[in-house]
């Protein structure tokens, strides 16, 4: 319970400290902080079209978020989130078009798995290589996404180019029929549900589950882990593989429901992105939907800072950075305050 | 969703806006809708990459900025728009929240699947793609393309670069091997070789649009290699541009002018002029008259321009180039004409054959003229 207040108290008050921070860089431009936020808040969350536009953005961050968010637990920094999307949606891509004319659903099923796998089997070579080879995980991931984004620049120049694509190189198409609807009359897609649902599923994972809780000892102190027996190699490696599957499957999902064939355009920056939203949260994966939610709105009402205020879109990076540094800065405020801490028991 | 009815909730969608209800029900059949005669036309630009690119985007963002000089224009632009759901709701939040009825989306990648799935969701609006790829069979009516011959400028650095060059040997940074970036390898190639024969060009790909770090390794590489002008074809021209200059050698622009990123060692360059397109653009929509889908043109269209000479383009270049270029407008130019032979020793245009400008063969061009060192194969 103290805990839980302690968490909610640093988290809000650095908000406000970056709102705050935020504030006196927008008036450092010359610009009415007021009016900045107003616009900031109708272009995120002002109207039911703001909405979705903030959760479309926010859809794709909940799965690759997770992909920091997970290893993070067992204590390794893991920003292969890119790389694994770009490898989910161009695995899914290849099985789709292989199995195009089978029913949906067995396609829907299929890619998604594929990509899941594929990706999944991607960061468990990260965590591999840092467990049998103490190869430093946060450079080995970094440097598989730059292969993964050339391994697809290869493909869809190379062997799986449509020829028909003349000038924007890409694969064949899965074909419509085999595409992702919107929620409803909403311009939503599905892939929001997964993010959420898989957000949900690796919450009850990480702390209502042996492994969530051997995955935290691991985290806390590989030595003391390993002491009273638990299988770290397998924790670390499982931890990898469910983060890469998840940014693999916002990947098959980018795929699916929006652009429906692979091409350049799927290195769109969402496995970056993720890093952000996972330190956020704190490697929480309940916590990573609010912060999802904000990340996207803060890019949905990018555009509208671009065009009502005349603010380049260096803006946004620059908000999104305070408030990244000053919630990163917060985390040493944790254990500071007696207040929130149990009495002890004398 | 049928079509009739995304088009009903879309009108609804902006009646329930508080807008007009005639600009909501407005939507012809047979041509392009063409806005009301409102007060104002509005008008909304999309960049993939940033407003001061000196390259694609920058090229736009000056179209655009050029309209601020009509009073009854209002224009609204966004950079750094990835090809992504992102574009998508860009175009939409320009549509509900600003209320532009003209959206131009300059990004090749932007057309499918995102501009023709907004297309069917908001029939009133229309959506000018840069690019060349509407298709009357295949795309909606208020969906259009406008593109330019920006070979053509090319073709005359290429006459300037084979005068100026000692080496004989020029160097040309290309993102990748794709129709539109062949011809202007092509075309600048065969006209620095109608100068002099033994010129060859040296083409290095990066693979990406936009990625600066590889850009400078292959211009810095191509120089090593004794090249002594350098031009490319990628988003943001600067990188190469910089590099020549730093290393003491010639350069030819692309996209815009870049004589300020080189003052010692530009010569000309092809630049694109949007500023008139989208003036004549804001012109049809002001006065209600229907927009061509397609609309395509060259230097004497005044959709491309030739960047001034800089100070160390000689006397001899300029009077061929100003020669090249006085056949380009009036229309006497041709390019292609046989017998014309590729690099991998087959006849692509026979003796005999010319295709001219407007010819939609050369827009699927899989092949590297005679001369040119580099392969399709990245």
């Amino acid at each position: 319970m103290q805990k839980a207040l302690e968490t909610w108290s640093i988290s809000l008050g650095a908000l406000l400290v970056s709102v705050l921070l935020v504030a006196v860089f927008i008036a450092s431009t010359g610009n009415s902080p007021g009016e900045v936020f107003y616009s900031l808040y109708r272009g995120a969350f002002g109207s039911w079209f703001s909405w979705q536009n903030t959760m479309v953005r926010a859809a794709p961050l909940l799965l690759t978020a997770l992909c920091t968010a997970l290893p993070a637990r067992v204590g390794l920094i893991v920003i292969g989130g890119e790389g694994a999307f770009v490898v989910g949606g161009l695995s899914a891509t290849m099985a789709g078009i292989a199995i195009s004319t089978a029913p949906p659903f067995v396609v829907l099923t299929v890619m998604m798995l594929v990509a899941g796998v594929t990706a999944g089997g991607w960061l468990m070579a990260v965590g591999a290589l840092r467990y049998y080879r103490n190869v430093n995980e946060t450079i080995s991931s970094l440097l598989l996404n730059y292969i993964a984004i050339a391994l697809l620049n290869f493909l869809v120049i190379g062997v799986l180019r449509d020829p028909a694509t003349l000038n924007n190189p890409s694969t064949y198409p899965i074909g419509d029929q085999n595409m992702i609807g919107a929620i409803g009359d909403s311009s939503v897609h599905w892939g929001l549900i997964y993010g959420l649902v898989a957000c949900t599923l690796m919450w009850v994972l990480a702390r209502k589950s042996i492994f969530g809780f051997a995955a935290d000892v691991t985290g806390g102190n590989i030595r003391a882990a390993r002491l009273v027996g638990l299988p770290v190699a397998k924790i670390v490696m499982f931890s990898c593989f469910l983060g890469g599957a998840a940014a693999g499957l916002a990947g098959a999902i980018e795929i699916a429901a929006v652009q429906g064939r692979a091409n350049a355009a799927l290195n769109a920056g969402y496995g970056y992105a993720g890093i952000l939203v996972a330190f956020l949260a704190r490697h929480n994966p309940l916590a990573i939907i609010p912060y999802a939610l904000l990340l996207g709105g803060i890019q949905a009402a990018g555009g509208l800072l671009q065009r009502a205020h005349d603010l380049p879109d260096a803006t946004v990076a620059v908000i999104q950075g305070i408030i990244f540094m000053v919630i990163l800065s917060s985390e040493m405020l944790y254990g500071r305050f007696r207040w929130f801490q149990p009495k002890k028991v004398v | 969703m049928t079509e009739d009815k995304k088009a009903l909730t879309a009108n609804r969608r902006r009646f329930l806006k508080g807008l007009s209800a005639g600009t909501a029900g407005m939507a012809f059949a047979s041509q392009m809708p063409s806005a009301l005669a409102a007060d104002k036309v509005s008008m909304g630009f999309i960049y993939v990459g940033p407003r001061d690119d000196y390259g694609y985007n920058q090229a736009h963002f000056e179209g655009k900025s050029a309209l601020a000089a009509l009073d009854w224009v209002k224009a609204v632009d966004e950079e750094n728009v990835p090809e992504s759901l992102e574009v998508q709701k860009t175009m939409e939040s320009m549509i509900n929240l600003d209320g532009v009825q003209v959206v131009f989306p300059t990004s090749f990648g932007y057309f499918d699947p995102h501009i023709l799935k907004l297309a069917g969701e908001y029939p009133e609006v229309q959506f000018l793609h840069c690019g060349g790829l509407w298709d009357a069979t295949k795309h909606p009516k208020n969906v259009g393309s406008y593109f330019g011959y920006i070979d053509e400028p090319v073709y005359i650095s290429g006459i300037v670069a084979g005068h100026t060059s000692k080496s004989k040997k020029l160097g040309f940074v290309a993102a990748m091997p794709i129709p539109q970036v062949l011809r202007n390898i092509n075309n600048f190639t065969l006209a620095a070789r109608s100068v002099d024969p033994s010129i060859t060009t040296t083409v290095v790909f990066t693979g990406s649009w936009s990625d600066p770090v590889k850009e400078a390794e292959a211009a810095s590489s191509l120089i090593d290699q004794g090249v002594d002008v350098l031009t490319c074809h990628v988003d943001s021209p600067k990188v190469v541009v910089e590099t020549a200059e730093r290393r003491g050698i010639y350069s030819c622009g692309y996209h815009t002018n870049n004589a300020v990123l080189a003052p010692k060692g530009f010569l000309t360059g092809a630049e694109w002029a949007w500023s008139g397109l989208y003036k004549h653009y804001a012109e049809l929509i002001s006065g209600g008259k229907p927009i061509p889908n397609l609309m395509r043109g060259g230097l004497k269209d005044g959709i491309v321009a030739v960047s001034p000479y800089g100070a160390a383009v000689g006397e001899a270049a300029k009077v061929a180039a100003d020669g090249v270029m006085k056949k380009f407008m009036d229309g006497s130019m041709v390019v292609y004409e046989g017998p014309i032979m590729s690099n991998t020793g087959t006849e692509v245009v026979p003796a005999g054959k010319s295709y001219p400008q407007t010819d939609v063969w050369l827009e699927s061009m899989d092949w590297l003229v005679e001369g040119v060192v580099g392969s399709t194969q990245a």
